[in-house]
């Protein structure tokens, strides 16, 4: 499955959720103010960090790019591109997004 | 007559404007309204601190390339409130550490305040609009 989160987690629960409820081997994509939770330094870091032992993370990376944190991104997160975001969509069988 | 004049013409008196900043650019209209409703504010010769706290912070970030999500970067416009003389910008220190963030990263000249004089500055004001 794929989950997608695009609200910040300094601001709503719902990365927080998504964590909870993804399955081993899940796919979460962050997008928009999603993204900020997957750089260096931020609040949220650590539970993407923990996350990842389990779960594969993405992150949109013009929504990075907009935001001034593409060279911050964590360590073990991917940043894939508007294609990437479409691709991912194609090899999930299902998708969530988290509003 | 002169009593009336003087409530009928306010254009002399100078309040205390802050602008509270919280949203992260671009994901919500908050952030680019909000610049707006200050520059505007600005042409009234109004007394404006802008505050910068929570994911607020992360409208000063230097770097930023819409060019990828085809929305306008406004945030070079920080850099040109000092013409309009708005020169009070404040950010948030535990909204700062929070996020991996300090002065080097920001794109405009800020003062950092704590939780107390942050708490403060806001206590002083005539108005606050929040953002």
């Amino acid at each position: 499955m794929l989950h997608i989160v695009n609200k910040s987690a300094a601001e709503r629960s719902s990365l927080e959720s998504c964590l909870r409820m993804a399955t081993k081997g899940s796919a979460v994509l962050l997008i928009e103010d999603a993204v900020y939770a997957a750089t260096n330094g931020n609040a949220a870091a650590a539970k993407i960090q923990a996350a990842a032992a389990d779960l594969k993370i993405y992150a949109l990376g013009p929504d990075l790019a907009a935001r001034g944190m593409a060279g911050r991104v964590l360590d073990g997160v991917n940043v894939v591109d508007y294609g990437g975001f479409v691709d991912l969509v194609a090899e999930h069988s299902n998708c969530q997004s988290w509003l | 007559m002169s009593d009336m004049d003087e409530m009928d013409d306010g254009s002399g008196v100078v309040k205390k404007f802050m602008f509270l900043n919280r949203k992260a650019p671009h994901g919500t209209v908050y952030a680019l309204e909000g610049l707006e409703v200050v520059l505007i504010t600005a042409a009234f010769d109004q007394d404006v601190s802008m505050v910068f706290t929570d994911d607020g912070v992360f409208q000063l970030m230097k770097g930023i390339d819409t060019k990828g999500i085809e929305v306008k970067d406004f945030s070079k416009t920080y850099r040109a409130l000092e013409g309009y003389d708005i020169e009070k910008l404040y950010v948030d220190q535990a909204s700062m550490d929070a996020r991996g963030l300090t002065e080097d990263d920001l794109i405009v000249d800020v003062t950092v305040l704590s939780v107390d004089e942050m708490a403060n500055l806001m206590a002083e004001q005539d108005v606050v609009i929040s953002f």
